[in-house]
């Protein structure tokens, strides 16, 4: 009765579209909660020193002010916040107090936590909190981080967290041998996912039942709810961790950061309610940041161009805290550093380093971004030295079908490897420069048009997606006929419910109209699930749903059999799950179903799969200010199967826009006393739409993958992978008569301002000494 | 990002606000558009008793052209003057350079009156008032009085406005037809607060620049006229060679600030290529 797909591959309009267009969706703050008290926390405004007192007296007698706490109110032991994966033992001694006792690290560390009948209250009491800070020198970039005559952590004798290496070969032997090499140190800056939605928290305790609701949870709700059980000395079944509508995670949001323990203990405590909105400046100082890697990489190659070997060390800039997924930037830059090329040897030490700052986390795609940066950097400079073509060069080194699966670096310590599943990586590469115009455009790279210099670039990437373990879903089919949805992963955004109903639809051969709702997330929906990050939701969700359809089959089948009473084999699903058969026996499903049917399916995976693709870019560089235009944009991936064109085609273009802004505009900026000096909207340029409007993304599904029975793979991150180093190498081809190299992003106008006036100096320089 | 707490009151005359004003000086703010005040009140920026607001308060909407010039009621909303088709010829300069100013939700709140007192050095109608010789009226407890736009803005959110006065307009003299000017601005986004700004006017007497009036926003302190470029071009042809020594002039005299979004050498040397860019096309006409 298998039909052909009706939905999966089609562009299918975003179904929840409706809910947010109407003012319909729920989030967090919408949550309406009788009785319901308004917290807000107390942060530290000075970002390393020595608590000598917090003097809450005051606050404690204003009007409408239910509780201020301090870390003394959280019993003999203060709880921290865990490594969520691939931890070390350093790692571990490194991470977050849920309230700050002893020393603060950051400006914007939790030092109080203010309940009362409303936030206005509430923030009016958090002013009246005197907070005793001896300050204590910051430490604030790698220099002062390895120094170490300051320690965020007295006990550890360094301000290096944790190591990641990642191996493969013989990099000292392949560097030995090889004919040419280049090293350069690049740097990406610190900047942040800021989704539009800040986060948000409303927790209820049930005394009678001893039950904990905690809503607004994303991302990982399952996790979320195992660490706060164990904060809280509850078993897991006694917690509910609830997924709301979300603005946006990107990475950052739905990790458990202190205020998820706070809201909840603050509900037990009180016996109220309690709810905490996350406003925008403290989203700035709290929610975790991202990136800011200094990188000194190091390429061996062949005079033709075929690349031998890759080495070279990186120190990511962790903040004050390792957070629970800090180790995903380090560990794929330890990992990723051959992106999709061929290179045989590689070596890169990836060394976490703690500083003042904000902690931080990760952030689509991250470590892939920043290595990527510096590899297509690297590699238009070896073109340069070389004398050789920048897509020939690429097209020579880029994998291809023949060589699937390939083998990628081992990870030490934890010495996991994995492997590109399946792909031709000059596919998208050569359509991406067909759709460029690359031969075409080739005469403008330099060129000097109407006081604007031009300048073209490509480069390529691999995405890592659909990271297991498992995941879980289950499909209910009601009275009516209708089937409802329930899967562990969580929407932030990406437009879930369509493609899960799209799926789900298709698996069983109904129309999709037939699936009632999608429910996702919450720790409510299933037994045990996952959560969305790593581009893991579309594919193990999905796989999960489709695995749970089967299952629904059998399920009525048994059913039907045991109406009929005749063997399961003999009972047929009519087209549509309209009626069942056996022979000349039929019965309508719904009366079949009279009470509720139900199954529940597991997709597990233990090897991820790998999209790829390529990224052009076309700018024009305004040489007197130092303003880069992005004229032309294009994107082509290959993500396997398409299960939605268009909510993969909104992906990319999202992820593209966010690559944009952290290539040309965003930026956290700190003083040397670790003051965020960008902590709002005003000094933290966030890039729109009508930024960049020429972009375009073509997505092709020619190498399904092998490793899942949709043949699907992540497409969430691939856009903004490559973005860094395109736009670097596009100023670089544009400016290179200045003599202009960048290393270093964002590419603001000021910055690429002073790299001309340098260049310009150099030369200057070099003239005076040779002549 | 809770508003602190504050009075609340909505006078329904100009003298009612002033006395308001004056009974609770220091303490009193009053609120116009919003687009500035709301933003410091939610960062706690500023704690005010009481807030007038002057949305009742008639007689400061107007946009009045007579052969004095132009004048701008303090409660006319960027929206106002891009509307008003009689300030494309009465004052070109004015109305390019209010098109620059935010987004369109917020041309369709903020005031005039609003960002003169506001004074963010980065604001592009202080640094036109500058530019143009105009005068803020303004009332208060005593008398009413006129102040020069250049004894206005003292510096970054200063001004000359006592904490009992309220702006009521803005004078700007009569606009010849034949006026040459420009208007330049580099801001990271559309919408963002310029690094710098630069505008320009100049008439023209035999064919060399008269009157040569430069003005610059974003790049100091507060807006700055650039006096020695000015003096330098006055009765000169405007051609490549006066506007190049014009532009080096600028940028060694513009008093830079370094903040986070640029160097105070970068700005110098902006200031520099703006005025190049501002004079190349006035000069076309
Ligand atoms: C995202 C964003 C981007 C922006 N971009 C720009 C930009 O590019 N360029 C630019 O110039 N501006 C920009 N602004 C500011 C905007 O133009 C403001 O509207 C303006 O500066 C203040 O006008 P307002 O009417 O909103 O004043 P309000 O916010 O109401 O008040 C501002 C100050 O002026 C005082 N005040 C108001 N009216 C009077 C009066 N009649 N007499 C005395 N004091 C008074 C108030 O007490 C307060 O101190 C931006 C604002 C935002 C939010």
């Amino acid at each position: 009765m298998s039909r052909p797909d009706a939905y999966i591959g089609k562009p299918i309009e975003r179904l929840e579209d409706l809910r947010f267009l109407r003012g319909r969706g729920q989030y967090v703050d919408d949550l309406e909660c009788a009785g319901a008290l308004h917290a807000v926390v107390v942060r530290s405004a000075v970002a390393h020193g020595r608590i000598r007192s917090i003097d809450t007296a005051a606050a404690r007698t204003l009007p409408g002010v239910h509780a201020v706490f301090t870390a003394t109110d959280l019993g003999a032991k203060v709880p921290v916040i865990p490594v969520r994966s691939e931890s070390q033992p350093s790692l571990d001694q490194a991470v977050q107090p849920v309230l700050a006792h002893g020393k603060v690290r950051y400006v914007g560390e939790p030092v109080a936590f203010v309940v009362a009948e409303t936030a206005a209250l509430a923030e009016d009491a958090a002013d009246a909190v005197t907070v005793d800070i001896d300050p204590l020198r910051a430490v604030i970039d790698r220099a002062g981080a390895e120094a170490g005559d300051v320690l965020l952590f007295e006990h550890s004798a360094t301000n290096t967290a944790g190591r990641f290496t990642g191996v493969r070969g013989d990099a000292a032997k392949a560097f030995a041998a090889a004919p040419y090499v280049r090293r350069e140190r690049f740097r990406v800056q610190r900047y942040a996912p800021v989704p539009l939605e800040t986060r948000g928290l409303l927790a209820r305790w049930d005394a009678h039942a001893e039950r904990l609701t905690l809503a607004g949870a994303a991302k990982v709700p399952f996790w979320v709810r195992s660490v706060l059980a164990a904060m809280m000395a509850l078993p897991e079944q006694c917690v509910d961790v609830i997924e709301t509508d979300i603005g946006g995670g990107f990475g950052a949001r739905g990790e458990f950061f202190p205020e998820d323990f706070l809201v909840a203990f603050a509900a037990r405590r009180l016996g109220r309610p309690v709810k905490w909105i996350e406003d925008r400046r403290e989203h700035f100082l709290s929610t975790a940041h991202a990136r800011e890697v200094d990188c000194e990489l190091e390429i061996a190659c062949r005079r033709d161009g075929v690349i031998l070997a890759l080495r070279g060390q990186a120190w990511t800039n962790a903040g004050a805290y390792i957070r629970p997924n800090v180790a995903s930037a380090p560990r794929n830059i330890a990992q990723m550093g051959a992106g999709p090329y061929r290179i045989a040897d590689l070596h890169m030490e990836v060394s976490v380093l703690l500083s003042n700052k904000t902690p931080t986390g990760s952030y689509r795609g991250p470590g892939r971004f920043e290595i990527d940066f510096c590899r297509e950097r690297l590699i238009d400079l070896a073109c340069a030295d070389l004398g050789l073509d920048r897509a020939e060069m690429r097209r020579r080194n880029l994998l291809t079908d023949a060589e699937m699966p390939h083998a990628l670096p081992i990870v030490l310590p934890h010495g996991k490897g994995g492997e590109l599943d399946s792909g031709d990586y000059r596919v998208t590469f050569d359509r991406c420069l067909a759709e460029i115009r690359w031969d075409e455009k080739a005469s403008l790279q330099g060129r000097l048009i109407d006081g604007r210099y031009h300048g073209l670039a490509i480069g390529c990437y691999v995405e890592g997606g659909a990271i297991g373990p498992r995941e879980n879903a289950r499909l209910v089919l009601d009275s009516e006929g209708m089937v409802t949805v329930y899967v562990g992963t969580s929407a932030l955004g990406q437009g879930q419910e369509t493609v899960f109903a799209q799926i789900a639809a298709d698996a069983l051969g109904i129309p999709i109209e037939h699936v009632k709702d999608v429910f996702h997330g919450s720790t409510t929906c299933v037994e045990e699930g996952f959560g969305s990050f790593g581009s893991r939701a579309s594919v193990m969700g999905g796989c999960a749903i489709a695995a749970a359809a089967e299952k629904l089959k059998d399920s009525i089948r048994e059913a039907a059999a045991a109406r009929f009473g005749c063997p399961v084999s003999a009972i047929e699903i009519i087209e549509g799950m309209r009626a069942v058969r056996a022979g000349e026996l039929q019965l309508p499903l719904h009366e079949l179903a009279g009470r509720e049917l139900a199954a529940e399916g597991t997709f597990a995976a233990e090897k991820r799969t790998y999209s790829y693709g390529a990224h052009a870019a076309h700018v024009a560089v305004d040489p007197r200010t130092g303003q880069v235009e992005v004229l032309e944009y294009v994107a082509v991936e290959d993500v396997g199967r398409i299960l939605n064109p268009s909510t993969l085609h909104g992906q990319a273009l999202g992820a593209i826009v966010q690559g944009l802004g952290g290539s040309l505009l965003e930026e956290l900026i700190y003083d040397e006393h670790g003051q965020l000096l960008t902590a709002s909207l005003a000094s933290y340029l966030l890039p729109s739409m009508d930024d960049y409007p020429d972009i375009r993304a073509v997505a092709l599904e020619l190498y399904p993958s092998p490793l899942n029975p949709l043949g699907a793979k992540g497409g969430g991150e691939g856009g903004i992978i490559p973005v860094g180093g395109v736009i670097a190498n596009a100023v670089a081809c544009a400016l290179g008569d200045l003599g202009v190299q960048p290393f270093e992003l964002p590419l603001s106008p000021p910055r690429v301002w002073q790299l001309i006036e340098d260049a310009r100096g150099s030369r200057r320089q070099a003239q005076r000494t040779a002549r | 990002m809770k508003l602190p707490s504050f009075d609340y009151a909505a006078p329904s005359t100009l003298q009612e606000a002033v006395s308001l004003l004056g009974a609770h000086a220091g303490s009193a703010l009053a609120i116009a558009g919003g687009q500035s005040l709301l933003p410091m009140l939610a960062y706690r920026l500023v704690a005010p008793s009481l807030l007038i607001d002057l949305r009742r308060v008639p007689g400061l909407d107007a946009i009045s052209v007579t052969d004095e010039g132009v004048c701008l009621g303090s409660k006319v909303r960027w929206c106002d003057v891009e509307s008003d088709a009689r300030l494309r010829t009465a004052h070109p300069l004015l109305a390019q350079a209010v098109t620059h100013v935010g987004h369109s939700s917020i041309r369709n709140r903020g005031t005039v009156g609003g960002s003169l007192a506001h004074a963010d050095p980065a604001a592009e109608l202080p640094g036109i008032a500058l530019t143009c010789d105009a005068q803020i009226a303004v009332a208060g407890a005593l008398c009413p009085r006129t102040i020069r736009a250049e004894d206005f803005f003292l510096g970054p959110m200063t001004t000359a406005l006592a904490s009992d006065e309220l702006i009521v307009e803005l004078r700007f003299p009569a606009w010849p037809a034949a006026r040459r000017w420009a208007f330049e601005e580099l801001a990271r986004q559309r919408g963002a607060f310029a690094i710098a700004g630069l505008a320009l006017y100049y008439d023209l007497r035999d064919a060399a620049a008269a009157n040569v009036h430069i003005g610059v926003f974003g790049a100091g302190p507060r807006p700055q006229r650039i006096t020695q470029a000015e003096a330098a071009l006055n009765g000169r042809v405007i051609d490549e060679q006066a506007i190049a020594a014009a532009a080096r002039t600028a940028s060694a005299t513009v008093e830079a600030i370094d903040d986070v979004n640029a160097s105070a050498a970068y700005r110098r040397s902006l200031v520099g290529t703006l005025l190049e860019r501002a004079l190349t096309r006035a000069a076309q006409g």
